[in-house]
């Protein structure tokens, strides 16, 4: 297993979690109970574009490694933003910005174009973090890489297993 | 006349549409004022294309007189015109920097700048256009002398920044080079008088300069100060002694002289002080901002006010903006939804 190139060659693999067609609200309150069932499924319709993007490394999801979470998205509709905090499997992980530049490349593919939206690691769980947020969010480095054949075909084949 | 007591307001005179990517840049032609031509502008795109943009001297709407493309083969990110206004530079993801002549109306591809390893980002000719500036992903700023018959030779390479180099610009008279980068600085170049070029500056988070990347900087017209701006969602203005920087041997430096917070949501991109001495913002808030300088300065330091705020002046991320360098109120805005936009800042009532 040394000598199998991996950066992380035994991840964890979590079950799938049941996918959730629309939430139940969570107040009975009759006032607040539409609100937060509109946000519920912007939520999880975001959850469904990203969640079944493959990991550059394994035949695994990225929610099957918990790299994404439930609570990695926020949403705000009203501003146009989406925020997704992802977690990488392993501290030195060096396809993090792999990982980011795939949930970077769904969402545009995705989103409506007024989206903005910023993608970062989660806190403490990378040892380059503030490097890794900053090329990750850096729009020009994004472009430039979306022009690298490699890196485009890198990108198409962790998008190609998800069916969201 | 004090701006501040006007009543201003952004109309849109025209949208014009072609690029099929996000709009990274313009430029326009400085020479176009002085002979009377009809201003013209250059802008560039992720289409990997330059478009020319003139207006009509009759029917006074602007459209597309020439598209410079199949040169270069990624992202054209930045244009600057030599400042007779009979070259174009644009500078590409494709490691080079093209040299445009404008013969009779046509476009031709006379040179093409190699040598950097990768993104060009930015291009800047000098005021007498005697040298061009690159810079690139590399971390490397290239100084280039004009030599006769469209040859351009290589005078410098200019390491020192640790991260890639968003743009350089020449100082609007004098041949002092700016730079700025990912590595959250400004650094000023100089030549020493045997033909070697240093970085004699470096303007970082310990002078009060920016705490994350710097994406533009611009010049008022006197030379004098820099206004720069960055993802940390500020605009900074620097001074300098411009006289002694004329007669000095010595380097003059440049010295903070205010921040500009609280105003931009997102990711500044591009900065342009106008001759009139209006700053003008455009920002990943889709927002454009206009910025001028206030008598009430309490330390003696200048400090600037907002003078008018445009929401959704793109339906996206702004790119750049520019100011004409002829009619006085007149700007351009560049976005990601691969919209150029003209606009014109008018005095009501």
């Amino acid at each position: 297993m040394v000598n199998s190139g991996l950066i992380n060659a035994n991840p964890i693999v979590y079950e799938k979690k049941e996918r959730r067609v629309r939430s139940a609200p969570t107040y009975n309150d009759e006032y607040t109970v539409e609100p937060i069932d509109q946000l519920e499924s912007f939520l999880l319709t975001f959850l469904n574009h990203i969640r079944d993007i493959k990991d550059p490394e394994h035949p695994y999801s990225l929610e099957e490694l918990k790299v994404i979470t439930e609570n990695a998205i926020e949403v705000d509709d009203r501003r146009s933003y989406v925020r997704v905090t992802f977690t990488p499997t392993v501290e030195h992980c060096s396809m993090a910005t792999v990982i980011g530049l795939c949930l970077r490349v769904k969402l545009m593919r995705s989103l409506p174009s007024r989206y903005k939206v910023d993608i970062k690691v989660a806190p403490g769980t990378h040892a380059t973090e503030a490097a890794v947020n900053k090329q990750l969010n850096d729009k020009e480095r994004v472009a430039a890489a979306l022009e690298n054949p490699n890196l485009v075909d890198m990108v198409d084949e962790c998008l190609g297993a998800s069916y969201a | 006349m004090d701006l501040y007591d006007r009543n201003l307001e952004l109309r849109e005179v025209q949208t014009l549409q072609g690029h099929t990517d996000r709009v990274w840049s313009l430029a326009w032609n400085p020479a176009t004022v002085a002979s009377g031509l009809p201003p013209v502008f250059a802008s560039c795109s992720g289409d990997k294309t330059v478009r020319i943009w003139e207006r009509s001297h009759i029917s006074r709407t602007w459209d597309c007189k020439a598209v410079l493309e199949e040169t270069h083969t990624r992202t054209v990110r930045s244009c600057a015109w030599s400042p007779t206004g009979k070259l174009l530079a644009t500078a590409s993801f494709d490691a080079t920097t093209a040299i445009w002549e404008n013969i009779g109306g046509d476009f031709e591809c006379v040179s093409t700048l190699e040598g950097h390893e990768n993104e060009v980002k930015s291009v800047s000719w000098n005021s007498s256009g005697s040298l061009l500036a690159t810079c690139s992903r590399d971390k490397t700023v290239w100084i280039w002398e004009v030599m006769p018959g469209n040859e351009f030779e290589c005078a410098s390479v200019l390491q020192g920044h640790t991260q890639d180099v968003k743009m350089v610009k020449w100082h609007p008279t004098l041949d002092i080079l700016f730079s700025c980068s990912y590595d959250n600085t400004v650094k000023v170049w100089a030549e020493d008088g045997t033909g070697d070029w240093h970085c004699i500056q470096t303007l970082g988070e310990s002078n009060n300069g920016h705490s994350s990347t710097v994406w533009a900087l611009s010049f008022n017209a006197e030379g004098d100060k820099m206004v720069t701006c960055s993802d940390d969602l500020t605009l900074k203005v620097w001074g300098t002694d411009i006289g002694r920087m004329q007669s000095a041997d010595e380097h003059v430096p440049w010295n903070h002289l205010c921040t500009l917070t609280g105003y931009h949501d997102r990711t500044i991109f591009s900065v342009h002080w106008s001759r009139e001495g209006i700053i003008a913002s455009g920002a990943a808030d889709d927002a454009i901002r206009f910025f001028v300088e206030s008598k009430d300065g309490l330390d003696g330091n200048p400090s600037y006010k907002l003078l008018l705020k445009k929401e959704k002046a793109h339906n996206m991320d702004i790119n750049s903006v520019q100011w004409s360098p002829g009619e006085n109120r007149l700007l351009a805005s560049a976005g990601d939804d691969g919209k150029i936009k003209i606009w014109e800042l008018e005095t009501v009532g």
